[in-house]
């Protein structure tokens, strides 16, 4: 078994203590991950521990492996290298059956909300409850239009995915991920291509969630201020290694170079520091 | 240099071919033993029985029917010198029942139903909605293989059941008000000419030749990347491969019939 590189190990020392983290149980870790496609290396030895009840922003530039990243803790990418620890239980070498057990402690919005393009915003969102469930159809129905209220789309059972917008799009996929109250939620870029006004009211919904519902997330993007909107935690990829991991405070103090520019670049940080 | 290009060339194409049967072999075993395992997806399957079966009834009726009827007047035309009217119902019938059905009605249900399939899974896996099933803790090959590749094996034997039928039918009709001959003769012909053995020959290689364009048809739908234009390459590959599978297997096929019936 391979060790964390020195790199995380620094990164998780630079972190301050924060209440809201505490206690610090670590519920996924990557140890030393690489992931290759063809020739193109895309994690070069990726180590980080995501901590129950927080919320940790995966940042970095475009084709650096944010969202490959989330693929490694669902299991739906196994890594060349390295480790996955999720929960205690290293899933590097599970097979696919196996790897259902520990999909169900996770709920995962995609970048394009992933509906199923056959089935009813009704559907979608009891179709985990039926698969992995013995509710009876008025608990389910009852379970669906609590979801949607949660994510403020009352009333839209009916509607196919492609009567949706966007933003609607991500939120039915949001209350699917949700519906049968996993541990870990992950956002594959849940602000990417929505307008300023939708793209904040999806990040006051992912706070609301983590209020209620406590969890823990990980949230990837690019978008400095959804990240430092939702986020505790800021784990910043670069070259495919996690280059620096901290608080959002320490991101706006942070004196490393590429995450410096990374923020400085946005608009939006630039108003953060 | 350019000999190092050619072999370097002609060795990423054997692995290319190499990767593409590993990978087909190993959703095949995949499908196969989550076919076995329960709960039965009972409704999906009857949803892809209506696709796969039922919705290809045109296509088949139109298409059998007039190849029972050129091939009563292209006999009746190649074989004039010899009485070639005499042996219309047999030609017809043996034709038709040992290799023109399924061999046909493979190619056509195949580009039908397995573009279809590809199209589907296609889109699903470049829309992300593959990695969600997955995600949600599903497997894609028991909610998505596995209905198409039972429904795909069990009808097309009985399409082509059919298409032979409507076949013979429509050599009856070119025999009868074409060829003057009397539909008593011609069906007397046809089933004093038609053994066990020709309709268990060709009746049984539909069941390879479903179970095999299913599975290119799932296989190419699962490996799609690339958007749009990916889901066409692989619907494009997908009529390709299973065309050109089925026409080989039916070489082994009818050899192997041949041997044992």
């Amino acid at each position: 078994m391979t060790t964390a590189p020195n790199i995380d190990r620094r990164a998780t020392a630079r972190e301050t203590p924060d209440r809201r983290l505490e206690p610090r149980d670590v519920i996924v870790e990557f140890r030393d991950v690489q992931k290759a496609y063809g020739r193109k290396k895309v994690l070069r030895g990726a180590s980080f521990s995501l901590f129950r009840g927080e919320v940790l922003v995966i940042l970095g530039g475009s084709g650096t492996g944010k969202s490959v990243t989330l693929r490694h803790m669902l299991g739906l990418e196994a890594p060349d290298e390295g480790r996955v620890i999720v929960a205690g239980e290293d899933i590097t070498d599970l097979e696919e059956s196996e790897l259902f057990r520990v999909r169900k402690k996770f709920g995962m919005l995609f970048q394009s909300g992933g509906l199923f393009d056959s089935m009813s915003v009704y559907e979608n969102i009891a179709f985990p409850l039926r698969e992995h469930t013995t509710m009876e159809e008025e608990e389910i129905a009852s379970m669906v239009r609590e979801k949607l209220e949660m994510v403020n789309l009352p009333g839209t059972e009916r509607l196919m995915p492609v009567d949706l917008s966007g933003g609607m799009r991500k939120r039915v996929g949001l209350a699917r991920a949700i519906v049968l109250n996993p541990e870990v939620v992950l956002y594959d870029e849940p602000t990417t291509g929505l307008d300023p006004i939708t793209a904040d009211t999806i990040n006051q919904m992912m706070i609301g969630l983590q209020t209620k519902l406590s969890i823990t997330s990980v949230v990837v993007t690019h978008d400095i201020h959804s990240a430092f909107t939702v986020g505790d935690r800021i784990a910043f990829l670069n070259n495919g290694i996690f280059e620096w991991i901290g608080t959002m405070d320490e991101a706006r103090r942070s004196d490393h170079a590429i995450l410096r520019e990374f923020l400085v670049t946005s608009a939006v940080a630039s108003a953060q520091p | 240099m350019r000999a190092a290009r050619v072999i370097g060339n002609i060795t990423g194409g054997i692995e290319e071919v190499l990767l593409y049967v590993g990978g087909l072999t190993d959703l095949t075993r995949q499908t196969i033993r989550q076919a076995f395992r329960r709960p039965f997806e009972m409704r999906l399957l009857l949803v892809q029985f209506d696709v796969i079966g039922v919705q290809s009834l045109s296509i088949v009726g139109i298409t059998a029917l007039f190849i029972g009827m050129v091939l009563a007047l292209q006999t009746a035309y190649s074989l004039a010198d010899f009485g070639g009217k005499l042996f219309i119902g047999k030609v017809v019938s043996l034709s038709l029942v040992r290799e023109l059905a399924p061999v046909l009605m493979s190619l056509m249900v195949g580009g039908r139903v397995g573009a279809g399939m590809t199209a589907e899974i296609g889109t699903m896996k470049v829309t992300e909605q593959i990695d969600a099933l997955r995600a949600l803790a599903t497997s894609p090959i028991r909610k998505l293989v596995v209905p198409k590749v039972v429904a795909t094996t069990l009808m097309l034997p009985l399409l082509t059941i059919l298409a032979s039928f409507l076949g013979i039918i429509g050599g009856l009709l070119i025999a009868v008000f074409n060829l003057n001959l009397s539909m008593n003769f011609y069906m007397r012909s046809v089933i004093t000419t038609l053994k066990y053995n020709d309709i268990a020959s060709g009746v049984g290689k539909t069941f390879f030749f479903g179970f095999a364009i299913a599975m290119i048809a799932c296989f190419n739908g699962l490996r799609t990347s690339g958007g749009a234009d990916g889901v066409g390459r692989a619907t494009t590959a997908t009529v390709v491969t299973a065309s050109i599978s089925v026409l080989i297997m039916d070489f082994f096929l009818t050899k192997l019939f041949l041997m044992v019936l």
